[in-house]
């Protein structure tokens, strides 16, 4: 009998989790796994990870890994892309990590169109430091520094920031997914697929936001944190593809 | 090869390049921004990469991402921007990545201004970012010591897996000498830590993150006993007149070429006045001080600041009961060897 659904070689056994339950950070890993394996990519793949929860994707994940200072992603990436082309290079952040803090190396990496991949977990707050407003906190949202609730005269606003990047003409490929249901999660293998190609063709920037569960500091257990996530997050930033210049870049580049 | 009359500022650039620099990621500041503009014209024209980042915190990051895979890799800024860069510097210490960082240090605090000054000292020896850390320093005092630090720079960056800090000044940038530049180096040490890709090896991570303290604590040791083992093999000094002296003067780069116009001219007066420069200024060659200290009691510490290397030198003669007076002149104002051959002959009568 076929095994259809083995472990991923690029996935870690027999390693017991950090992610809270209900986490949608190890279905991205596990697909990220996947795609390097499936693409044959992962014997040249160099991943960024960022200064929050997945800071510790190197016990999960089998390929080169390094870590970032909060916000520094896609400098790192590319860096490393830039001295090493023949790197596969995919920079992983979250809410606060690539939109606030690392507001201006998100904009300028993908500005420059750096042949880079961005894997984006927007769970609309901070989750390693223990439950924070980001950027990407809804309106009313209540977390441990909007108590009463997130309020835009105080707070601003939620932050799109893949809808301003997917607008930069270095922007090959834009879209945003969600892990909250088994639909939602083919989606995502999908988008991350598309990215991976992009750079793979040398087409330039590409980013995938993962609208992803957070059950822990969202104070909800996870099958709440999953109907939340596609009944109010999705409200907020709507599923579906930003941008996909593809195309344009293959006749650009002859 | 011969001799070329080149600035400072190129003269770093040429010099990185012929080191095997291959990536150069800066961003705009006064007073070095010849450095990058020579990058900008030559490194991509040898096929290396030179990118102007949008920030200097991006630009450090960059170096990081690049010496991660193993490349040589510089960025240079002056004063302003290298306090920015320091967050990027502890990761790099802490990673333990070898990378150049280039200070041509101005007036300060702020913005300050933009002539020459001294002011970084502290910043650039006591680590400058976050946590426990070193980043050894060099100080050159001509061009072509700018030509040969330079290279010696992204030796010491490999051989012992740590940022190296070459600290100029704004008028080190801006001079123009003759240079006599070193052979391009063709033989690169292996780096079999660099993420290059696991190929068909075992993967590999590099970690910032230690959070079990006994590890943490253990990585900050050997840290130390790198530092250390740089002490011992690496520290230079320069001494200038000093067989028959029985007065020495102690400075650095700039303030050093000062000062050998002012013990000539205080030579010449029938003072017997040498100087000691520091070429490392971390590690501090303070044994030289103690040695020196053994015959001579009287020292004088010139600086283009309100005096930071002298508490280095108070450090190293701690145990000597020698007399150790200070002339500043921080904010921008380049000293006259006159002026210092004068602060000479006032502590020189008084000894």
């Amino acid at each position: 009998m076929e095994l259809i659904n083995k472990w991923p070689e690029y996935h870690k056994k027999d390693v017991v989790s950090h992610y809270c339950p209900g986490c949608g950070h190890g279905i991205v890993h596990r697909i990220v796994a996947e795609l390097l394996e499936e693409m044959d990519l992962g014997k040249k793949a160099y991943l960024v990870c960022p200064a929050g929860c997945a800071v510790l994707a190197y016990l999960y994940l089998d390929f080169d890994i390094i870590e970032s200072a909060h916000g520094r992603g896609t400098a790192i990436a590319t860096g490393a892309k830039r001295a090493n082309p023949d790197l596969f290079v995919i920079s992983y952040q979250g809410d606060g990590d690539l939109s606030a803090i690392g507001t201006a190396e998100t904009i300028h990496s993908a500005n420059r169109g750096e042949n880079i991949c961005v894997i984006f977990i927007n769970n609309a707050v901070y989750g390693m430091t223990g439950g924070q407003m980001a950027p990407t906190s809804l309106l009313g949202q209540s977390t441990m520094t909007s108590p009463m609730g997130r309020n835009p005269e105080v707070d601003g606003y939620p932050l799109h920031i893949t809808d301003v990047v997917a607008q930069f003409p270095g922007v090959a490929y834009a879209e945003r997914v969600t892990v909250s249901s088994p639909a939602g999660v083919k989606k995502t293998k999908k988008a991350i697929r598309n990215a991976f190609l992009t750079q793979q063709e040398g087409l330039g920037y590409s980013i995938v936001e993962v609208l992803s569960p957070c059950p822990t500091n969202w104070k909800m257990d996870p099958v709440t944190a999953c109907k939340w996530v596609d009944n109010e997050m999705t409200k907020e930033y709507k599923p579906g593809l930003l941008t996909d210049k593809r195309e344009e870049k293959r006749k650009e580049k002859g | 090869m011969d001799k070329v009359f080149i600035s400072g500022n190129h003269c770093i650039a040429e010099a990185a390049i012929r080191a095997g620099c291959r990536c150069y990621f800066g961003y705009p500041i006064t007073p070095q921004n010849e450095l990058g503009e020579y990058m900008a014209e030559n490194m991509r024209k040898s096929g290396g990469v030179f990118l102007q980042s949008e920030s200097e915190t991006a630009a450090i990051n960059m170096v990081i991402g690049a010496a991660s895979t193993g490349a040589r890799v510089m960025t240079s800024s002056s004063s302003p921007g290298v306090s920015l860069k320091q967050e990027g510097l502890s990761f790099l210490a802490g990673f333990e990545f070898p990378a150049v960082i280039v200070n041509m240090m101005r007036g300060g605090p702020g913005l300050g201004n933009i002539a020459p000054a001294q002011g970084d000292y502290f910043q650039s020896t006591r680590g400058g970012g976050h946590g426990d850390y070193r980043t050894p320093v060099l100080a050159p005092a001509s061009v072509q010591e700018l030509a040969d630090l330079t290279v010696k720079a992204f030796d010491l960056a490999d051989k012992y897996r740590t940022p190296i800090l070459l600290l100029g000044d704004g008028m080190m940038g801006q001079m123009k000498e003759p240079v006599v530049f070193p052979e391009p180096v063709s033989d690169f040490p292996e780096k079999p830590w660099a993420l290059r890709g696991r190929g068909d090896g075992p993967s590999r991570y590099q970690a910032s993150l230690i959070l079990d303290g006994l590890a943490m604590e253990r990585h900050n040791w050997k840290l130390v006993r790198k530092y250390k083992e740089m002490a011992e093999q690496e520290t230079r000094f320069e001494l200038y007149m000093m067989d028959d002296a029985d007065f020495a003067v102690v400075a650095y780069g700039t303030t050093a070429r000062i000062a050998k116009g002012a013990i000539k001219r205080a030579r010449k007066d029938g003072l017997k006045v040498g100087l000691i420069r520091p070429i490392t200024l971390y590690p501090f060659p303070d044994k030289i001080l103690q040695k020196v200290a053994q015959q001579i009691k009287n020292f004088l510490v010139f600086e283009m600041s309100t005096g930071q290397m002298v508490e280095d030198v108070r450090l190293a003669l701690a145990n000597e009961r020698a007399v150790i007076d200070f002339h500043g002149r921080p904010g921008g104002i380049i000293p006259t060897p006159i002026e210092f051959s004068r602060v000479i002959h006032r502590y020189y009568r008084r000894m």
